[in-house]
This record gives structure tokens, sequence and C-alpha cells, in this order.
């Protein structure tokens, strides 16, 4: 067994899958360091379910190399299935059985012992507010809820490493919030986390990731760097036609794309434009006393560039 | 240790969700109940009170007497009187009736050169003393119904002419073991119990892994270090305790209600029970590893279910069977504990005797667990 460098929790390489003529993930290359949160940031059907079932060994990849913690999947997944939590996109656990139950079973599956593990799940019930809860039936909970319960089963046995799939789609936003806040206090006590997400806040929190689109990264690196590497500056237009303006830039060849947030327009231009304000203004659609800025890039910004798609491109 | 904990941990789980799905709870105890008490009282092949009718060309008291005097054998009613063949045929066709007795002109005639009247006429060796007393004319298309005509066919008819009975001595004497009266429950009963279980047990377990394939669990039941075979053993242990109960729900009540005796060892008859409950598990088993969902797996049950009843003789006997299909029988399950509960609880055989239906159990058992573990991957590709 060829131990993996230490630092890194996931290393694959040129790691592909294919669904009989379709590519799920093309090529794909990871680093995941150990005791950092790391964010798969693509939209639905990219590839980021796949990939994660391939690190945790329950898909095959049809070419590749991936080694996780100190484990050569396939061949080792068996052993590794006691060192990483999964947090699957779905609610997986048993909604015919109470949270208790749901966690006394999990316990006894992954042979914790009787007393570690009634210790173990009152820690996790306080931990994640289920204590009030530990006698409901997990079909009759709320979002919120369950996908607690979930991450409670998913780190009962205090995994090296988690895998979230999309742990918050079902979920309001304070619940969001404060399931970060869990995060971030798992990722404290060294646990490495990987979480896929589509919501760019939640991209934004993460220590680095990676963009997929089409089952393959687009680009990867610590959310300030991406935004700062991205490839195209974005100038904020204030204009009183912006649905007008919108549709005459994005034909632009050095516009990558144009979204309007209230009464502003956010355009996306290419780095080849070496002044962008200057190039926009010279537009005959842009009016004389239109307001111009160049501004801070966003995630979304950097997602928009990388695929080439905004969220409300033509 | 650990995987003993495991195995225990999926079967707390299964007892668990069981006890959650009334239904299904209820049925466990319906199923053997209502279903021994409808075949009971149903099922039976000793066939008395056939509709039949009678075309009469004879209409002389003769005639009427004897209508009378086979109604009395409870075999047939007669219900209809027809003038001509033609209706009579169609009536049976139509089932209105199931035989018609044909009685001609000259009855009176053929019935005092009949040798089942015993006048001491002359042995029947020409055409003209060895006619018969009258025809039936019988659907023959319900073999049991035929059967029970056809033992009319020679029935004494000396009270008929109102003489003292002259007793025919049969070529064989015939003694009924184990069932004296011919009752058909006695037979059905425990032939009942192998049905029943063979259908709960195969339905149970058919759609164990599929179930929680549909609902989502499997993803995360397979990243987990449960071993298939853990898996597998803490799926059916739940279920043997409700075979159990089913079975002394069966042969309980048809001690007591429809006399059934129990004359084996009840710990040998607990012993082959135990054997065919498992075996019926792991058949559920590997069916629902090759479903992909709960419809396809109750689609297998069925497959399974039907040829358990009419081949395992339950139904029909197994000898009567040709070879092929014997062997056929000889695969199931059903089929083996047919004799085993059969040969126990009504003959008090020994099972050592019927060593060779109990080891085919114990073989089906570990070959069908290690079936299903292999064929259950812990991948989802």
């Amino acid at each position: 067994m060829t131990r993996a460098p230490a630092g890194y929790v996931i290393q694959a390489e040129q790691l592909s899958r294919r669904f009989g003529d379709t590519l799920a993930v093309q090529e794909l290359d990871l680093e995941v360091e150990k005791g950092r949160i790391y964010g798969f940031l693509g939209p639905n059907g990219c590839g980021k379910t796949t990939t994660i079932r391939m690190l945790t060994g329950l898909l095959k990849p049809s070419a590749g190399r991936v080694q996780v913690l100190e484990f050569n999947l396939p061949d080792d997944a068996e052993k590794l299935r006691l060192h990483i939590g999964y947090m699957t996109q779905k609610f997986s656990l048993y909604d015919d059985l109470t949270v208790l139950e749901n966690l006394r079973f999990i316990a006894r599956i992954y042979g914790l012992t009787a007393k570690t593990q009634k210790q173990r799940i009152d820690e996790l019930l306080s931990i994640y507010g289920l204590q009030p809860k530990a006698k409901q039936l997990a079909g009759s909970m709320s979002g919120g809820q369950r996908q607690r319960l979930s991450l409670a089963a998913a780190t009962l046995h205090k995994p090296e490493l988690l895998f979230l799939d999309e742990p918050t789609s079902a979920v309001d936003p304070e619940n969001r919030r404060e399931f970060w806040e869990q995060l971030f206090d798992l990722s404290d006590q060294g646990t490495s986390i990987l979480v896929s997400t589509h919501y760019m806040d939640e991209a934004e929190r993460c220590h680095k990731l990676a963009i997929l689109e089409n089952g393959i990264k687009r680009a990867d690196g610590s959310p300030d760097q991406l935004m700062l590497e991205m490839g195209s500056k974005v100038v904020e237009i204030s204009s009183a036609d912006l649905r007008q303006l919108k549709q005459t830039l994005i034909r632009l060849p050095e516009v990558i794309s144009a979204a309007q947030l209230g009464a502003r327009l956010r355009v996306l231009v290419k780095d080849s434009v070496a002044d962008p304000i200057a190039f926009l203004t010279r537009q005959p659609s842009v009016k004389p006393d239109d307001q111009l800025s160049l501004v801070r890039p966003s995630l979304e910004d950097v997602f928009v560039t990388c695929t080439g798609s905004g969220r409300d491109a033509p | 240790m650990n995987p003993l904990i495991r195995v225990r941990a999926i079967a707390g789980k299964e007892f668990l969700q069981l006890k959650r799905d009334r239904m299904t709870f209820g049925m466990i105890v319906m199923i053997p109940l209502i279903q021994l008490l409808l075949f009971g009282f149903a099922i039976n092949t000793n066939v008395r009170h056939l509709p039949v009718g009678v075309v009469d060309y004879s209409n002389s008291g003769l005639s009427r007497v004897l209508i009378q005097t086979i109604s009395a054998t409870q075999v047939v009613t007669f219900t209809r009187h027809f003038t001509s063949m033609p209706e009579a045929e169609e009536a049976i066709a139509s089932a209105q009736v199931r035989a018609v007795l044909i009685i001609p002109a000259d009855v009176s005639q053929r019935l005092v050169r009949s040798p089942s009247v015993g006048l001491g006429s002359p042995s029947a060796t020409d055409a003209e003393t060895s006619r018969p007393v009258a025809q039936w004319l019988v659907d023959g298309s319900d073999t049991i119904v035929a059967g029970a005509i056809k033992g009319l066919r020679s029935m004494p008819l000396v009270e008929l002419l109102d003489r003292p009975s002259n007793r025919t001595t049969p070529t064989f004497e015939v003694t009924m073991l184990y069932n004296p009266e011919q009752r058909t429950v006695v037979n059905i009963v425990p032939g009942l119990a192998a049905i029943i279980l063979t259908m709960t047990m195969i339905m149970f377990t058919s759609a164990a892994i599929v179930r929680e394939r549909e609902r989502g669990n499997m993803e995360m039941l397979i990243t987990t270090p449960v071993r298939p075979i853990e898996l597998m053993i803490g799926k059916i242990v739940p279920y043997i305790f409700i075979g159990a109960i089913q079975v002394v729900i069966i042969l309980g009540l048809g001690h007591q209600l429809f006399n059934v005796p129990i004359n084996g060892n009840l710990l040998q008859l607990a012993g082959a029970t135990l054997l065919f409950i498992t075996a019926s598990l792991t058949l559920g088993l590997i069916i629902s590893t090759i479903a992909k969902s709960q419809l396809q797996s109750m689609q297998m049950t069925i497959f399974v279910l039907l040829p358990s009843i009419l081949l395992s003789g339950f139904m029909f006997p197994y000898e009567g069977m040709p070879l092929a299909a014997q062997y056929i029988a000889e695969a199931l399950p059903a089929t083996h504990f047919m004799r085993l509960i059969r040969g126990v609880v009504l003959k008090d055989v020994d099972v050592l005797n019927l060593a060779a239906d109990m080891y085919w159990l114990a073989l089906f058992t570990l070959g069908g667990l290690a079936v299903a573990s292999i064929r259950f991957k812990k991948r989802l590709d």
C-alpha cells in the first residue's frame, strides 16, 4: 500500500466514470487537504454525486486512480468504511424508526460498545439539538431536523473524513447557517470534510473548492484565489432600461454574461479588454448619464465565467 | 463479537419496523387463522350431493324406487327431470347438473338379470344378461366428480327387490391407516401449514432488500461496515419467530377445531419446521437480491408459490406426476416439508427416517444464504 503524503486525505488522478454512452465524470484530478472543508460547486447533474460515490467506494471508477485516507479504491473500499462518514443527498435513515433507534442502529453497525454507544448518542443529541425529539419517528420530522439527524448519524463513529452530498438542499436559510457552524466545529476538531452544493454562499465558506460542469472540473482553489484569477472583470451599470441594455451587451463577444440585480446590471467582461469601463462606455447602448463602476467579483461571477452560463443567461 | 452485534442490530431494526407496520403484523396472525378456517371447512375431496338429472324412459314404480335408492347414497341429489336426451345434454353443458341418469324402458328386465341384485341368475356371459341396469352420462371434465359417479357403478341393488342382502366378498381387504374416517381435513391442515409458511416467509424476505433500495436506505447501509452475510442473517432472524407463531396457530387450531391428530414428537416437529422456515426465508432473500422493485419481488414470489401449492403434494399426490415434474417438485422446499410435517404430525415418523428431506432443507438454507450474500454487492454499479 502506498501511503498518501501526509496532509492529503483524498488524491484522485484522471478519475472518470462512464454510464453507458455518457461520461458522468471526466478525467478529474483532485487533492483534498487534511482538516479542511472542500467544496464541490456545480449545477445538478454535473457529476458531484457520482464523484462522491466513487470516493466513498460505492461506484467503481471507469478509469483513473483514487486514494482516500491511506486506502486505494476500489480494492480497499471495505476497510475505508470505518474511517469515513457519508451523508447522502436523500434522507437515508429509517423513516419508521425514532431518532434514538436510528442512532442506536448505526452505533451497533459500527461496533461501538454499549457504554461508548450511550455516551456518544447523548453527546450527539445535545450537539444537534435533537434531545427533545429523541422518541419521535424520523419520518415525521422537518427537513432541518432530519438533516441534523443525518449529520449526527454520519459522524457517530467519529470519522476522519466526512462526505456530505448537497446536505442543505431541503433546509431553510436559518438552518443552513447553523448547519455550517456545526461543520466548522467538526473541521476545527480535525475532521476533513468534502461537501457538494449548488449554493454560491455555501461554496464561499469552503476552504477550497472545485467548480464542476458536465463532469469536468473547470477550476479549483480557495474562493479568494478563484475570484482573483477569474479571467474577467465585473462592471455594474445603473441605467434606466436595463432589460434592453442587457440584450444588446450580451451579444458582444467580449461580454461573458450580464445579469440584472435590482436596479443594476452586473456585466462580466473578459480580461482581454484592458479597460472594461471605457469599453462599455463606448457602446452606443450605454447612455452618457449611466453610472458604471468596477466591483469586486463574487463566487457567482467565477462560476459564470468558468462554466459560461449564468443563472439567467439567455 | 462484532459480526454478532451487527446481526443483532439488523434483526432488532427489522423487528422494530415490523412492529410499527400494523397491517403486516395483523396479517401474520390473520393469514393462518382465516385460511385455516376457510380451507379446513371448504376443501373436501369426498364429494357429496352432486346435482344430477334423470331421463326416465321407463316411468315405472321400479324406476322411481331406483332413483330413491341412488339418492339414499347421498353422493348425488336429483334436481331435474328431463324428457329427452338433447335436453339433458344441454343441462350438463351449461353445468346445471353434473350428470344425468338414463333409465331405459326395459329397466325391469335388465334389473332381474343383473348380478347386482343377486337373484342367482346365470353369470353374465352373453350380451343379453350382461346389460347394465341404467346409464350415467357424466360431465367427465372434473375427474373428482367423475370418480364419485364411477363409485356408483357397482352399487348393490338388492334392496330394490326387498331381499336380504347377499354380501359380496371384496377381492381385497383395505385398511386405512392414520385417517380411517377418510376426512380430507386431516391431510389438509398439516399441508396448509406448509403452504402458508411458504407464502408468508417468502413474501416477507423477498421484499427485504428491495425495500431498503426503494426507500433510499441502501446507500446508507452499504457505506457502513456491515457484511452481506450479516445483513442476510439479520434480515431472516425476526421472521423465524413469526413462522413459528404461524405453525402453532395452524396446528393448534387444526387440532382443536378439526380434530387433526398430532401424533409425532413435538421437538422433532419444531426442528423440521425451523429448517423449512429458514429455507423459505433464504429463498425470499435470493428473490430480493434479483428483484429491482417490490412489485417484481411480488411477481417472483407468486412464481414460486404456485408450484409450491400444486406440485408439492399439497393438492395432488406427488407420485401421480411425471418424472420431470417430480424433479422440479424436489427442488422446492415445500415438497420436502410436506413429507416431513405430514409424516411427523399424522404418522409419528421419526424425522431420522426422513433425513434426506431434512438435509435438503438445511442445504437449501446454507446454499441460499451463500447465493444471496454473493449476489448482494455493496456497490451501486
